[in-house]
C-alpha cells in the first residue's frame, strides 16, 4: 500500500500561493512520523501534491524543488480562473482515484472556499484553520490518525480533531502557521497529467469581471514588520499616523476587528481569529487591548511591543516589550528616533 | 416569485466568553447567545432584496429550542417564516452531519416553495470554520458564491444573480444561475432597523419546528454524533504567554520608554535597524 500525504498547490495566473509550500513542508513532517509504522507494515509513504489550472507546469515544479515527490496536473482552458464547481469537481476526482489518507488545503479566500465543497463532496471530515498537526495513535495499536489541533469559541479553547474512519482526512492551515521549507537541493520527483472531463456548459459561475485590487491591498501575513492598530486609534485617521511608522520602518499596516467593523480600514488588514495569522518580526501594537480573538492571531510574532494606557491590558501578558502611555505620543516619538538615526547614519 | 432561505445560528457571544481557572471548562452561564453577527448581515441583504423584488424570507436554524429567540429576531428584522431545527439526535454534529441536516430540509422547503436564493453568514463567531455554507450548497447542486460582499442583481425573469466576491487578488464579479448559494460578508448589507409591526409581530411569533423525526424522517445514523466524521479527541487550554518588562512612561517619559523599545529591539536582532539607531 502507497500512503498518500497530498497538499492542494494554489496558485492565481501561474504564481503559487506560498502557504502551498509550507503545507508540503508540513506533509513532508508527518509522512516521517508514520515512517516506521509504514515500513513495518511493507508500505510506502509519499508526499504528493496537486495543482489545477491553466499551464501550470512550472507551478508544478516548483512544488517538486519544495519536496514533493510527485505532482498531478490538471489543465484546462475551465480550469484558467478559479471557479469553485469546476477545482472542486477536478480535486474530488483525483482524490477518488489516487485515495490519499491526508490532505491539506491553505485556509486562504479561495482554499476555504475550495475545502469545503471538496470535503462535503467526498463525505469527509474537514478541520479548518489548523494551528497545530501531527500524526498520532488515538487508540493504543490501532494505527496513527492526524490530531488535527485549532483554536474554538474564540481561541479560548484549543481543541484536537480526529477523522477515523472517513478518508481523506481534511485540514485547512492558514498562511504563515507553519514555516517555509528550504527547497531540496536536488529534484527527485516527477509530474503527471491527469484528464478531467467537464465541459464549460456544466460550470454554473460565469465570471462578469475582475478588478484587481488596488496598490497597497495588504498582504500582511508576509510582511516582516506590522504595526497594528486597534480601537484607541479613535477613527480612521489614526491609522495615518501608523501608516507613518509602517514606512519608516518599511513595514505594513494591520488592524484588530472592531476597526474594521467600524469601516475605519478594510478587512484585509484585520489580524485575528476572523481575521489573518501572522508572525512578523516585529508586531507593534498600539492601542490593542488584547481580546483573546486578537492575540491568536499575532501571539507567534518574534518581537512584540505593545502601547497601551491601560496598565491592565491583557496585551501586555503576550508582549515583549510594553510601554503604558498614549500611542499619540509614542508612536510620534519612535518615528522621529528612527528617523534621527537613519540622519546621523547618512550624515 | 423572490424567495430567500436564511441559514441562521444561535451562538455563544464569544467576546464575553471566560474561562473557569480552576477547571478549565468554558463558563456558559451567563455567557450572552446572540444571532452570529454575519447571518445577521446575510438576513439583511435578503431584506434589502424584499424590498425591491417582493417575495418573502424563510430563516432556517438549527440548534437547541433556545435559538426561537435568534429566529424571532430574523422575524423582528423582516423575515416572513422561521423554522428551527431541533432534535437532541442532531447535537454533537460536525459540519458534514450539520449541513446534511440543512440541505435535507431546504430540500423539502424547495419543493414546495421554490428558493431563488439561499444566505448564510461567511462563518459562525464560535466554530469559526466557514465550511457549512459551502456544504449546503455542493449538496442541493447550487453553484456557490462564498465571501460575497455585494450583489449587484438579481434577475428573476433570466434566472441569474450577479455578485462581487473578493479574494486575495481580485474583486470578482460572478453570474451564477438561480437558485444558488451565497455566503455574506459583513459589507453585503447593513442591518435594518426593526419596524413597529414586525416588532410587535416577532413578539408572538411562534416558528415551527422540525425534529429528526417530522416532517422529514432522518436516519440515525447521518446526523448528530453519529453522522459526523469528525470528533473532538481533546481539548485544552491556550498556551500562556510569559509577559516581557513594562515601561511606564510616567515614570521614565516618553522619548526614554521609546529609546529603551529600539534598544531592545535592535538588541534581539530582529530587525535591520539603522546602525547607531538607538
Amino acid at each position: 500500500m502507497i500512503r498518500r500525504f497530498w497538499v492542494f498547490i494554489e496558485q492565481v495566473e501561474c504564481t503559487a500561493h506560498p502557504v502551498s509550500w509550507e503545507l508540503i513542508g508540513v506533509a513532508r513532517r508527518l509522512a516521517d512520523q508514520v515512517r516506521d509504522e509504514a515500513t513495518s507494515a511493507g508500505d510506502t509513504v509519499v508526499v504528493e501534491a496537486v495543482v489545477v489550472g491553466k499551464d501550470v507546469k512550472a507551478v508544478a515544479e516548483e512544488g517538486l524543488q519544495y519536496g514533493a515527490d510527485h505532482v498531478y496536473v490538471v489543465e484546462g482552458e475551465v480550469f484558467a480562473h478559479y471557479r469553485n464547481q469546476a477545482y472542486a469537481r477536478a480535486l474530488v476526482m483525483v482524490v477518488q482515484k489516487y485515495k490519499p489518507e491526508v490532505f491539506f488545503i491553505g485556509a486562504t479566500t479561495l482554499g476555504r472556499d475550495l475545502a469545503g465543497a471538496v470535503a462535503t463532496s467526498l463525505g469527509t471530515g474537514l478541520t479548518a484553520d489548523c494551528t497545530r498537526l501531527e500524526m498520532g495513535e488515538v487508540k493504543e495499536g490501532a494505527g496513527k490518525l492526524l490530531l488535527a489541533t485549532r483554536p474554538a469559541f474564540g481561541g479560548n479553547v484549543i481543541a484536537t480533531i480526529v477523522c477515523r474512519t472517513h478518508r481523506p482526512q481534511m485540514s485547512s492551515v492558514r498562511p504563515r502557521v507553519f514555516p517555509m521549507p528550504e527547497k531540496v537541493s536536488k529534484v527527485k520527483g516527477d509530474v503527471s497529467y491527469e484528464k478531467i472531463p467537464i465541459k464549460e456548459e456544466e460550470i454554473g459561475a460565469k465570471i462578469v469581471r475582475l478588478i484587481q485590487n488596488e496598490a497597497g491591498s495588504a498582504k500582511i501575513e508576509y510582511a516582516d514588520v506590522l504595526v497594528a492598530g486597534g480601537r484607541a486609534l479613535g477613527g480612521p485617521e489614526g491609522f495615518n499616523l501608523l501608516k507613518d511608522l509602517a514606512d519608516v520602518l518599511g513595514g505594513e499596516v494591520a488592524a484588530t476587528r472592531p476597526c474594521v467593523d467600524a469601516g475605519w480600514i478594510s478587512v484585509d488588514h484585520q489580524v485575528g481569529q476572523t481575521g489573518k495569522t501572522v508572525r512578523p518580526k516585529l508586531y507593534i501594537a498600539a492601542g490593542i487591548s488584547g481580546a483573546i480573538q486578537h492575540k491568536v492571531g499575532m501571539q507567534d510574532s518574534d518581537f512584540i511591543l505593545a502601547i497601551n494606557r491601560d496598565p491592565h491590558a491583557p496585551i501586555f501578558e503576550v508582549a515583549t516589550l510594553g510601554i503604558v502611555g498614549d500611542l499619540f505620543e509614542v508612536i510620534p516619538a519612535l518615528i522621529q528616533q528612527v528617523k534621527d538615526a537613519r540622519e546621523v547614519q547618512h550624515a | 416569485m423572490f424567495h430567500a432561505l436564511v441559514a441562521v445560528k444561535q451562538v455563544p457571544d464569544t467576546t464575553n466568553i471566560r474561562i473557569d481557572p480552576e477547571t478549565g471548562n468554558l463558563i456558559r452561564q451567563g455567557v450572552p447567545t446572540i444571532l452570529n453577527p454575519y447571518d445577521a448581515h446575510a438576513l439583511a441583504a435578503a431584506v434589502e432584496w424584499k424590498e425591491r423584488l417582493g417575495g418573502r424570507i424563510t430563516v432556517l436554524s438549527m440548534g437547541p429550542m433556545s435559538a426561537i429567540s435568534s429566529v424571532r429576531e430574523c422575524i423582528e428584522l423582516g423575515a416572513d417564516r422561521g423554522i428551527i431545527a431541533s432534535a437532541r439526535q442532531f447535537s454533537g454534529a460536525d459540519t458534514l452531519a450539520t449541513s446534511y441536516v440543512l440541505a435535507e430540509m431546504i430540500k423539502r422547503i424547495h419543493e414546495k416553495d421554490p428558493i431563488s436564493v439561499l444566505l448564510f453568514g461567511k462563518q459562525a463567531i464560535d466554530g469559526d470554520t466557514a465550511q457549512v455554507g459551502p456544504g449546503v450548497s455542493i449538496r442541493l447542486g447550487f453553484p456557490l458564491i462564498t465571501y460575497a460582499v455585494k450583489i449587484h442583481e438579481i434577475n428573476l425573469k433570466e434566472k441569474t444573480l450577479v455578485a462581487e466576491r473578493k479574494s486575495e487578488q481580485y474583486n470578482e464579479v460572478i453570474q451564477v444561475p438561480l437558485p444558488c448559494g451565497i455566503t455574506c460578508e459583513k459589507e453585503i448589507a447593513s442591518i435594518p432597523y426593526a419596524s413597529l409591526p414586525n416588532l410587535v409581530h416577532s413578539l408572538k411569533y411562534e416558528p415551527e419546528v422540525w425534529t429528526a423525526e417530522q416532517p422529514i424522517a432522518f436516519p440515525p445514523d447521518q446526523i448528530g454524533i453519529k453522522g459526523s466524521p469528525t470528533t473532538v479527541f481533546k481539548t485544552t487550554q491556550p498556551e500562556l504567554h510569559t509577559a516581557g518588562e513594562v515601561i511606564n512612561t510616567a515614570d521614565t517619559g516618553v522619548a526614554p520608554a521609546v529609546k529603551t523599545a529600539i534598544e531592545k529591539i535592535e538588541a534581539a536582532g530582529i530587525l535591520d535597524m539603522p546602525e547607531g539607531c538607538a
